[in-house]
């Protein structure tokens, strides 16, 4: 028997209890700002690369418990990752990461994959314009 | 960990008289009140008993009370029943866009069926002018339904007014009152109303229980066809154990209305005027006076109502937010949007409901706990920053 009724998961609710890097990065290699179209949620979303390499990930978001239970996980996953591997990260692989999102629920994960994506492409940007 | 419920116009608890009333009809006395034996007319008395409270209660006459399956159902008998049994006479149905869903998708059927409706401009307050009705009326209206206070925002409509012009006009005027039956006086000649919806479990009665007042001669068809049962107006077996849990919790309603909104409104405004001194960026939705004594309303900006309700939940305080994300439909509330609110102030609303069973330390608790969690979010919120 369940002693919590709760609409999400136990891990969803363990991250958006505790939300892991959560807030600002001073000199991120790359922002990323996206807003979910469906319901107005936004997120932003800041990486530190050393050597292609993700060394650091914050993240501000308003939103769902959904919203910032993903943002909280995507920057959990791209840690230590290369950009390549980062890019391949999908919604899904952040909302089985925690352990299932509600169907309703499965596009705050877009806000997540999305704004690791505009993170990455900003980080090539500047990139391009150092080089 | 102690629980605060704080969502009474979600629902309500039943009594517990209530429970007790109801249970020796699940049992003892569980006859069909339509069955002549002594079985049978032991509920068809005790229904007749609760159909004089509930009549009693708003000043209708007992054979003008329609028993339901609750607010949803009498809301769209009222609609559909109107409608169809006058189109003759037109086409045309007026509300408000402040209205339940179970007054809006009904409306909505009916536009697919042919009739016209109009929605009536409402204030920044949530707050209909009797003007606009007479504006909104043309030859061909039948119906105008306008409820009596509003679900989310509390406001309170003034639907003696605008009854009084229905009537003037000869046009069927139907309120849902499901919000304010029990927890104010009703009086129907007063409201000026043909038709009114009630439900139970608002009332701290049992769900999926409701009634319909149908003033006499009023033409509507039918929306259970079968035995004989409410004047034929409602076939089924009675709901017997609900509708004298019903007429026990009307009792009771009408004991303790007085003194409950008098004590609801105090801790009511105790709790507006604590978040608006611990929590900035706040603003009050629904009207500040003509509002349910029972109902606070706040958008907090830069937060997000979802997350605020189970940051609540977590603490152990239940709540309700018009926010999108905690829709199905993704959208946000649409009574907020149709008081001019930006999607984002809809999206950062949080509703707390009072009811008979709240006390001053949960309210004290609730002022304890909120500002921390908003603090919390809008730490995280990319908003915040920009505006501060
Ligand atoms: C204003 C209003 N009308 C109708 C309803 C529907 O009532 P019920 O849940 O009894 O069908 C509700 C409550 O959900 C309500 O608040
Ligand atoms: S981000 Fe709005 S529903 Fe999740």
């Amino acid at each position: 028997m369940r002693d919590v009724f709760s609409l999400y998961s136990k891990k969803v609710m363990e991250h958006f209890k505790n939300p892991r890097n959560v807030g600002e990065m001073e000199n991120p290699d790359g922002i990323g700002h996206v807003g979910n179209p469906i319901c107005g949620d936004i997120m932003e979303l800041y990486i530190k690369v050393k050597n292609e390499i993700i060394v650091d990930a914050k993240f501000k978001t308003y939103g769902c418990g959904a919203a910032i239970a993903t943002s909280s996980m995507v920057t959990e996953l791209v840690k230590g990752k290369t950009v390549d591997e980062a890019l391949k990260i999908s919604n899904r692989a952040v909302a089985e990461a925690l352990g299932g999102l509600p169907p309703v629920k499965l596009h705050c994960s877009l806000l997540a994959e999305e704004a690791l994506k505009s993170a990455i492409d900003d980080y090539f940007k500047k990139q391009g314009a150092k080089r | 960990m102690k629980r605060i419920y704080l969502d009474y116009a979600a629902t309500t608890p039943t009594a517990p008289e209530v429970v007790e009333a109801m249970l020796p009809y699940f049992t003892d006395r569980f006859g069909n009140p339509s069955s002549i034996h002594s079985f049978g007319q032991e509920g068809k008395a005790a229904i007749e008993e609760a159909r004089e409270k509930i009549a009693n209660l708003i000043g209708a006459k007992q054979e003008e009370i329609i028993f339901t399956s609750g607010g949803t159902e009498s809301n769209n008998s009222a609609l559909k029943g109107v409608a169809y049994a006058n189109q003759h006479k037109g086409n045309h149905i007026i509300t408000t866009p402040l209205e339940h869903h179970a007054i809006i998708e009904p409306c909505n059927f009916l536009e697919k069926s042919g009739f016209k409706v109009t929605y009536l401009p409402v204030d920044k307050d949530g707050l209909l002018n009797p003007e606009e009705v007479k504006k909104a009326i043309t030859t061909k209206t039948i119906l105008i339904s306008a409820m009596h206070a509003n679900n989310e925002i509390g406001t309170i409509e003034p639907i003696a007014e605008i009854g009084r012009i229905a009537r003037e006009r000869d046009i069927y005027f139907h309120t849902d009152a499901v919000q304010t039956f029990g927890h104010l006086p009703i009086n129907v000649d007063e409201l000026n109303v043909n038709l009114l919806s009630i439900s139970a479990h608002k009332l701290c009665g049992p769900k999926g229980m409701g009634a319909l007042y149908v003033k006499k001669g009023t033409r509507m068809v039918s929306f259970m066809h079968g035995g004989e049962q409410e004047r034929r107006r409602r076939a089924s077996t009675e709901n017997v154990p609900g509708i004298v849990g019903f007429g026990k919790a009307v009792e009771i309603a009408e004991e303790k209305m007085e003194e409950e909104a008098k004590e609801l409104t105090i801790l009511r405004d105790k709790l507006i005027k604590g978040i608006f001194e611990k929590i900035d960026h706040v603003c009050l939705n629904g009207h500040p006076t003509k509002r349910l004594p029972n109902n606070i309303n706040v958008s907090i900006e830069f937060v997000e109502g979802e997350s605020m309700l189970l940051n609540l939940d977590m603490e152990g305080i239940a709540a309700s937010t018009g926010s999108a994300c905690s829709s199905s439909s993704l959208e946000p509330s649409h009574v907020l949007l149709s008081l001019g609110l930006s999607p984002e102030l809809a999206h950062g609303s949080l509703r707390f409901t009072l009811g008979r069973y709240t006390k001053e330390e949960e309210i004290d608790y609730v002022l304890e706990i909120l500002p921390k969690i908003v603090d919390k979010l809008r730490s995280m919120s990319p908003l915040y920053k920009k505006a501060s």
